[in-house]
C-alpha cells in the first residue's frame, strides 16, 4: 500500500479520538456519580477532569491541521478529517456541560436537603448511551447507529419537557427550596444539550461516510 | 453549456498494443476539463486525440468518434485548420529559437498574415491574453529562450492564443516550473476559461482540484470515473478512483 506513513498517521488521529471518546465517557460518569450521591469532593474531581478534555481536543485540532498541510487530504480522509475537527468541538462542549453539571452538584450537596429527582438518573442513561453510540459510530463507520442516535433524542427532549413541568409544579408548590428546583433545571438543560452534541457528533459522522451533512451536499 | 467535444466508442491502438478502451466522454465548452491517473493510463494520448497529434505517431489506429462542434474530426476533416483551431501547450516550454515578437507572430504569419501593423496587435492582445505582456513588451526583439522557464511557459501559451483557438489543450504545462510560475499558469488558465475551452493534463491532483470544473480519471486506457471536480475529489463513486486520488496506489 502507498503512502503509508498517511495512513499511519489517520490510524493515530483514530485512536486519539477514541481515547478522547473514552474522556468524555469518564467525564458524564463522574458528573452523573455525583450528582446522583450528592458528593461534593467527586463533584470537583469531575470539574478538574474537564482539563484532560480540553487537552486532547488541542492534540487532536493540531494533529488535523498538520495533516491537512502537509497531506491535502481529498475524498474520505478530506472527509474524515473534517469530521474528527468538528466532532471534537461537540465533544469538549460535552465535557463543558458534565463539568457544569457538577458545578452544579456542588451548590446541591452544601444546601444539605432532601430533594430527589428522578429525571437525572433517566436523562443521564440515555445521553450516556448517545454519547458512547456516536463514538462508536465513527469508529465503526455505522450509519444505522447514527440514525439510532439522531432518534434517541426525541426521549432526552421529552424527558427534559417533563422534568420542566414538575420542575414548574414544584415551584408552584413548594416555595421554599426554589434555589434547588433552579439549579435541577439547569442540570437537565445540561443533558438536554449533552444529547444535541451527541446528535451534532452522529450527523458529522454520516457526512464522513456519504459526504452528505443533514441531506447537503458540503463540497 | 454545449458540448464542444463529444468522444464516441473510441479505441486507440499503437501496433499491437490498445492504449484507449472504449472512451465515451464530452467536454463541455468553456470550461477547464482535467485528466488525471497514473503514468501510462492513456490521459496524454486521449489529448493528443483531440487535435490528431497521433497521427504524427507510427501505428496509430483509432476507432470510434471524437466529434468538434458536431464534426468528425476523423473523418475528411482539415488538419490545418483543427490545429489552428485546437492549441496545444506542452509539459516543457518549446518556445521557437527566435524572438518573443516572432515567436508568437510565427502562427498567424503562417496563416497568411502579413501587415506589421496588424501582427504587432496581435502579438499584444496575445502576451496580454497570456498575462505575459507587461513583463516582455520592451524585449519583444529579444530571444524567447532566453527568459525564465515559466515564462517562456507563457510565451507558448500567447503563441497558441495567436492563431485565435477555440480548444487549448495542455499537457501538464506547469510540470516543469516552479510554484509560483505554476500559481501564475493556474491564474492565467481561470482567466482563459472565458474564451476558451481547455483540457489540462496533470499529475498534480491539488491542481485540478483548484482549476478544473470537470475530472477524468483513468487507469488501463479507460475513463474509470469522469464527474464534476468537486465531487470526484470529496465524494467519488468508484474504489479505484478513491484508491488513487488518496494515494493508496498509483
Amino acid at each position: 500500500m502507498a503512502r503509508t506513513h498517511f495512513v499511519n498517521e489517520l490510524n493515530q488521529l483514530n485512536i486519539e479520538l477514541i481515547d478522547m471518546g473514552t474522556l468524555i465517557e469518564i467525564a458524564i460518569d463522574k458528573a452523573i456519580h455525583a450528582l446522583n450521591e450528592r458528593d461534593a469532593e467527586l463533584a470537583q474531581e469531575a470539574i478538574e477532569f474537564d482539563d484532560k478534555i480540553d487537552k486532547q481536543e488541542r492534540k487532536i485540532e493540531q494533529h488535523c491541521i498538520k495533516l491537512l498541510m502537509n497531506q491535502q487530504p481529498v475524498a474520505k480522509d478530506l472527509r474524515m478529517i473534517s469530521c474528527v475537527l468538528k466532532i471534537i468541538t461537540d465533544m469538549e462542549r460535552i465535557g463543558d456541560h458534565a463539568s457544569d453539571i457538577s458545578e452544579l452538584t456542588k451548590r446541591i450537596s452544601n444546601d444539605n436537603n432532601s430533594f430527589e429527582f428522578p429525571y437525572f438518573e433517566k436523562m443521564a442513561k440515555i445521553c450516556v448511551k448517545m454519547v458512547t453510540d456516536a463514538v462508536d459510530a465513527f469508529v465503526t463507520s455505522d450509519l444505522e447507529l447514527c440514525r439510532n442516535v439522531i432518534a434517541m433524542d426525541d426521549q432526552v427532549d421529552a424527558l427534559f419537557n417533563e422534568a420542566k413541568e414538575s420542575i414548574i409544579a414544584s415551584l408552584q408548590s413548594n416555595n421554599n427550596q426554589s434555589d434547588v428546583y433552579v439549579d435541577a433545571l439547569m442540570i437537565v438543560k445540561y443533558f438536554e444539550r449533552i444529547g444535541d452534541h451527541a446528535v451534532n457528533i452522529a450527523e458529522w459522522v454520516i457526512f464522513s461516510i456519504t459526504g452528505m451533512h443533514k441531506d447537503i451536499r458540503i463540497v | 453549456m454545449a458540448d464542444k467535444y463529444q468522444i464516441k466508442d473510441l479505441d486507440l491502438f499503437y501496433g499491437d498494443f490498445q492504449a484507449l478502451t472504449d472512451v465515451n466522454l464530452n467536454i463541455e465548452e468553456k470550461q477547464i476539463t482535467a485528466f488525471i491517473g497514473p503514468s501510462g493510463c492513456g490521459k496524454s494520448t486521449l489529448l493528443k486525440t483531440l487535435n490528431r497529434m497521433n497521427d504524427l505517431v507510427d501505428g496509430c489506429r483509432i476507432t470510434g468518434q471524437v466529434l468538434l462542434d458536431g464534426v468528425d474530426i476523423y473523418d475528411n476533416y482539415d488538419v490545418n485548420l483543427l490545429r489552428k483551431n485546437v492549441g496545444m501547450v506542452f509539459q516543457k516550454p518549446n518556445p521557437f529559437p527566435m524572438s518573443i515578437y516572432d515567436n508568437i507572430a510565427y502562427g498567424p504569419r503562417t496563416h497568411g498574415i502579413r501587415k506589421k501593423a496588424l501582427l504587432d496587435d496581435i502579438v499584444e492582445e496575445s502576451l496580454r491574453k497570456a498575462a505575459i505582456w507587461d513583463e516582455v513588451k520592451d524585449r519583444l526583439k529579444r530571444n524567447a529562450l532566453s527568459v525564465s522557464g515559466g515564462q517562456q511557459q507563457r510565451i507558448c501559451i500567447a503563441r497558441a492564443l495567436a492563431v485565435e483557438p477555440e480548444v487549448l489543450l495542455m499537457d501538464e504545462p506547469t510540470s516543469a516550473l516552479d510554484p509560483i510560475s505554476t500559481n501564475k499558469i493556474e491564474d492565467l488558465v481561470l482567466d482563459l476559461k472565458k474564451y476558451y475551452t481547455i483540457v489540462i493534463v496533470t499529475h498534480n491532483m491539488q491542481q485540478a482540484t483548484r482549476i478544473s470544473d470537470a475530472t477524468a480519471f483513468f487507469l488501463l486506457g479507460k475513463i474509470i470515473e469522469f464527474d464534476a471536480t468537486s465531487n470526484l475529489f470529496s465524494m467519488p463513486k468508484d474504489k479505484r478512483t478513491e484508491d488513487y486520488i488518496t494515494g493508496r496506489f498509483g
